[in-house]
């Protein structure tokens, strides 16, 4: 046993290194191979790059899952004005803690993926937007970019070869909605981090507005690995749409959470009972949240039937998102978790539309009140009614993330709801 | 030529170019759709999410205030989706939102009552505690009423991207999020925000000068031009108990946009000036004056003007406050009694305050809204930059002089001692006067109709909005009447008549008639434009 708990069947591609603080330096970073995958791509054309994390089936692991080799396409050929890639670094989902851990112990990787994937989009600039709150992280990021420079690898003429890629690493200062990547955006340049309206999109306009191309950390960590292996490597894992290998960061009543990395497709069930080592006290399964709380939970039955990839978590009314595995057991409040991530969601909207700044307010009240005996059978309906208007109509997707647990939860679990009323209802008639 | 795009809005079909958005298209095809945070005058955020619209085939609605059109886009702006979205928004709305309208300046003009009324939800289904902010002192005119706030941020990017001065801004975020300014002195010193109340969809930003002043039911609008200065904004007169109760300024993209200075705003106090002259006054022979009506006043004074004969020399002042009919009439009446010199004297500032965000806008140098007009009139400037001397000659004329309009607040009581007739027309007596032998009173512009000539040379209309005091009477009637029956012809009987015989006479006005100057202004030949040095 390592790194706090790692399995047997964990593939760790991104992750090996996890637990082994030697890694961080840059020395022991070169000695075991790195830096190198960011020479052979120097030596290519940025669009041999890009075609091959294109065959790699690469697809961004901040949550959306769209392909990472199509995205880097989208950015203009010849570059007439400045090109940005951004990395987001702003890890804020409640129940993730993978970037913090892939920046952590390989800071090197995701350099050197930062600087592939700048190459291969023709900026001359990486902004790596990073966690406020993640202090320790940040000091480790910036001498690892320090050494980088120091070595050759960042900065002007990197390798010889003439190109010239900057690396800024950005302190977050302290809003979720900052990890939305037009929110980024405008945080990066100074301004309140309000997402903005799309299209134009970043490919056409971005941060500073310029061409941009912004990244989760996991997706560029993964970069290196791809060009040094070739993109058909990495389809060994995964499934045919989802390939290769993803963290997942389980947390909750299990009784080895952590990080681990898997091969998508895995089946969640065994996640939780084998490579977790099941649930905590021998208690029972009541509900998962397979991707960090701004998808919908779902009950133990469909834990048993989700396959841990893209589709797979769409086949039973969820998402994979950032594959943050939120394992709960039946002594869980069912109300006043959701509750709870309400609450946080009503916090950190940016109040620019209204429907999520009224509304993921007003939905945190009334949950409040159910969870404080007051509430009543048409709370539900109005909480499904209101939720359903914070659905589609707003500029980012905050306000789903606060439709998700509260309609998945009052759908799967509503007799925890109900036997809150009832109660409430019984003590009003005594 | 702009490319034409044809698409369809609730079953219309409509042509608009290319790039147009949904929501102006609506606009042609008489749909408004509700919205808060879009602004012509500004960048949109869509942030609102009031103007979601249904269009065929996307996978969600879209925001119209910022979605172009395209071609064979089928949108539905009435659908269950769009109505839906609509009453959800407002109910969200009206979560945190007090309610106070029967305390609030701005009921009976806000769009959440107008919208809520329309299509919102009956009865709200929250129960919860409603969030305070309280009232704000924003410095200079505005108020700022926190909890009826819909967070459009029209006033933060009026101030960012229109006036560019940024003095407000979104402090904190969520449903905590709230408008204040940075530092203490808020909004001192700035020229346009005025406009910030204007623009404010609610009653979240109120105007100090007009707070519990007046219900917006009660007060009647009336299209003017703004007299405050050459620019000649379109303005809207608002009106109760024959008072002006405020200014708004009157969309004209070619003059002032949406927008209005705050000079220009709150300089009406003069309009509602109560100490008038009501009579036409005659001096007789012991001096002492006496009123009368209209019909012997002028009997006298042309009998007088008969005594007098020809040959005498003539001297008129007049101000740039009046219209180009008034200035017409008076250098018509010049004219036909044998020609003289004629003079205005106007105010003027040492700088113009330009509106960046919409910079042929400014408060111009010259306080007066029709120094041009008067120019292309035949009059000349005297006098410095207060309007103040510049009248030597005239003061010791001993033909004869008119005085229109100019209150001759710094001449003497020997001003026109020597004159053998002297004709004094003004809304207020004027010490100066005292040697008038005829005192005829006035209208203001803001009682009578007619027309000013702006600084770019363009005839702009104003309407009447106060009753005039007693038997005050339009200059250009006044002095139409005299030259008509001097010339044995009959006189103008409105302000357009009045006008049309001007633009006969004057090259500059050539061609032009009120029906072509309409609610928009015309401009005037351009060579003939004067230029503010």
């Amino acid at each position: 046993m390592a790194y706090p708990y790692v399995s047997d069947v964990e593939v760790r591609i991104i992750s090996k290194y996890f637990g082994d603080p030697a890694h961080r330096r840059i020395d022991t970073y070169i000695e075991r191979g790195g830096y190198k995958a960011l020479g052979k791509a120097l030596t290519l054309e940025p669009e041999k790059v890009t075609e091959e994390v294109k065959v790699s089936g690469l697809r961004g692991r901040g949550g959306a899952g769209f392909p990472t080799g199509i995205k880097w396409s989208f950015m203009p050929k010849e570059p007439t004005r400045p090109h940005y890639l951004l990395c987001n670094a702003d890890e804020s989902e409640p129940g993730t803690f993978k970037d913090r851990e892939l920046i952590r112990w390989d800071p090197h990787q995701l350099i050197e993926g930062c600087l592939i994937g700048a190459y291969a989009i023709r900026a001359q600039h990486v902004y790596i937007y990073c966690r406020g709150e993640f202090f320790e992280v940040n000091q480790i990021l910036a001498r690892a970019v320090e050494d980088a420079y120091t070595k050759g690898y960042a900065g002007e003429n990197i390798l010889g070869t003439g190109t010239t890629i900057d690396i800024t690493v950005h302190q977050g200062a302290g809003a979720y909605i900052c990890g939305e990547e037009t929110g980024l955006m405008s945080s990066l340049e100074g301004d309140r981090g309000e997402p903005r309206v799309k299209p134009p999109f970043p490919a056409a306009v971005g941060v500073f507005g310029m061409p941009s191309t912004i990244n989760n950390v996991e997706t560029l960590a993964a970069v290196p690995h791809i060009l040094m292996n070739g993109g058909e490597w990495y389809r060994q894992w995964g499934t045919e749409k989802s390939p290769g290998t993803k963290l997942f960061c389980v947390s909750g009543h299990v009784q080895r959470p952590g990080n681990y990395e898997l091969p998508l497709g895995f089946p969640l069930i065994q996640l939780i009972e084998d490579v977790c080592g099941g649930m905590r006290d021998g208690n029972e399964l009541k509900a998962v949240i397979p991707g960090g709380s701004s998808v919908p939970l779902i009950n133990s039955e469909d834990a048993r039937n989700c396959a841990l990839d893209y589709e797979g978590c769409v086949e039973v009314g969820t998402m994979l998102g950032c594959a943050s595995v939120i394992v709960m057991d039946h002594k869980t409040d069912i109300v006043k978790q959701v509750r709870r991530m309400v609450d946080f969601y009503a916090h950190e909207s940016c109040g620019q539309c209204t429907p999520c700044r009224e509304g993921s307010a007003w939905t945190a009240r009334i949950l409040r009140r159910i969870e404080e005996g007051q509430g009543t059978e048409e709370d539900l309906d109005t909480l499904m009614e209101m939720t359903e208007q914070m659905v589609g109509t707003t500029i980012c997707v905050l306000s789903d993330s606060v439709a998700a647990p509260v309609q998945s939860s009052i759908e799967k679990f509503r007799e925890d709801y109900l036997k809150l009323i009832r109660t409430s209802k019984q003590a009003g008639a005594a | 030529m702009a490319k034409f795009v044809t698409l369809t809005i609730d079953g219309q079909k409509v042509s608009v170019p290319q790039g147009t958005t949904i929501l102006e298209a609506a606009r042609k095809v008489g749909k408004h759709v509700p919205h808060y945070c879009y602004h012509p005058g500004m960048s949109s955020p869509a942030m609102c999410r009031l103007c979601l619209v249904e269009v065929e085939g996307a996978p969600k609605s879209m925001p119209s205030c910022v979605t172009t059109v395209t071609e064979d886009q089928v949108v539905r702006t009435d659908s269950e989706q769009a109505v839906g979205n609509r009453q959800g928004v407002l109910e969200f709305y009206l979560v945190n939102h007090p309610l106070d309208c029967p305390i609030c300046d701005m009921s009976g003009e806000c769009d959440l009552q107008d919208y809520v009324h329309e299509e919102g939800r009956v009865h709200g289904r929250s129960e919860e505690p409603k969030r305070v902010f309280g009232r704000d002192d924003f410095g200079g005119d505005v108020l700022f009423y926190g909890d009826r706030c819909v967070m459009c941020t029209r006033c933060v990017r009026f101030m960012n991207e229109v006036e560019q001065d940024q003095r407000l801004t979104v402090v904190e975020r969520g449903n905590r999020s709230v408008i204040d300014t940075f530092f203490e002195e808020g909004l001192e010193g700035t020229h346009w925000h005025g406009n910030i109340v204007d623009v404010c969809p609610v009653g979240a930003l109120v105007s100090k000068d007009f707070l519990y002043k007046a219900r917006a039911w009660d007060l009647e609008h009336t299209p003017s031009i703004c007299p405050s200065c050459s620019q000649g904004c379109n303005i809207e007169l608002h009106t109760r108990d024959n008072l002006i109760q405020r200014i708004k300024p009157r969309e004209n993209l070619e003059v002032n946009g949406w927008w209005m200075c705050d000079y220009g705003r709150h300089n009406y106090g003069w309009i509602n000036r109560g100490v008038r002259i009501e009579d036409p006054l005659v001096q007789g022979l012991d001096r002492a004056t006496e009123p009368m009506k209209w019909r012997d006043a002028l009997d006298q004074l042309l009998q007088r003007v008969e005594l007098i004969g020809e040959g005498i020399g003539i001297k008129a002042v007049a101000t740039p406050f009046a219209s180009n009919e008034d200035l017409g009439a008076l250098a018509e009446l010049v004219d036909v009694l044998g020609g003289g010199d004629m003079v205005y004297r106007s105010s003027c500032t040492e700088e113009e305050i330009v509106l960046k965000g919409f910079p042929t806008l400014a408060r111009r140098k010259d306080l007066a809204p029709n120094t041009n007009g008067a120019e292309l009139l035949g009059f000349t400037r005297v006098g410095d930059d207060e309007a103040r001397g510049g009248l030597d000659d005239i003061a010791t004329h001993d033909g004869v002089l008119i005085v229109l309009g100019d209150r001759l607040s710094d001449q003497s009581e020997d001003f026109g001692q020597q004159a053998k007739l002297f004709l004094y027309l003004g809304d207020e007596q004027s010490p100066a006067a005292s040697n008038a032998h005829f005192v005829f009173p006035l209208t203001t512009f803001a009682e009578q109709e007619g027309s000013f000539t702006n600084i770019a040379g363009r005839v702009q209309r104003f309407s009447p909005a106060l009753e005039a005091p007693g038997m005050a009477r339009p200059g250009w009637l006044i002095l139409g009447v005299l030259t008509a029956e001097l010339n044995n012809r009959d006189a103008p009987r409105t302000a357009a008549e009045s006008f049309f015989g001007l633009a006969n006479r004057i090259e500059a006005f050539a061609g032009l008639t009120y029906e072509d100057i309409g609610d928009a202004g015309a401009v005037l030949n351009e060579t003939l434009v004067l230029s503010e040095s």
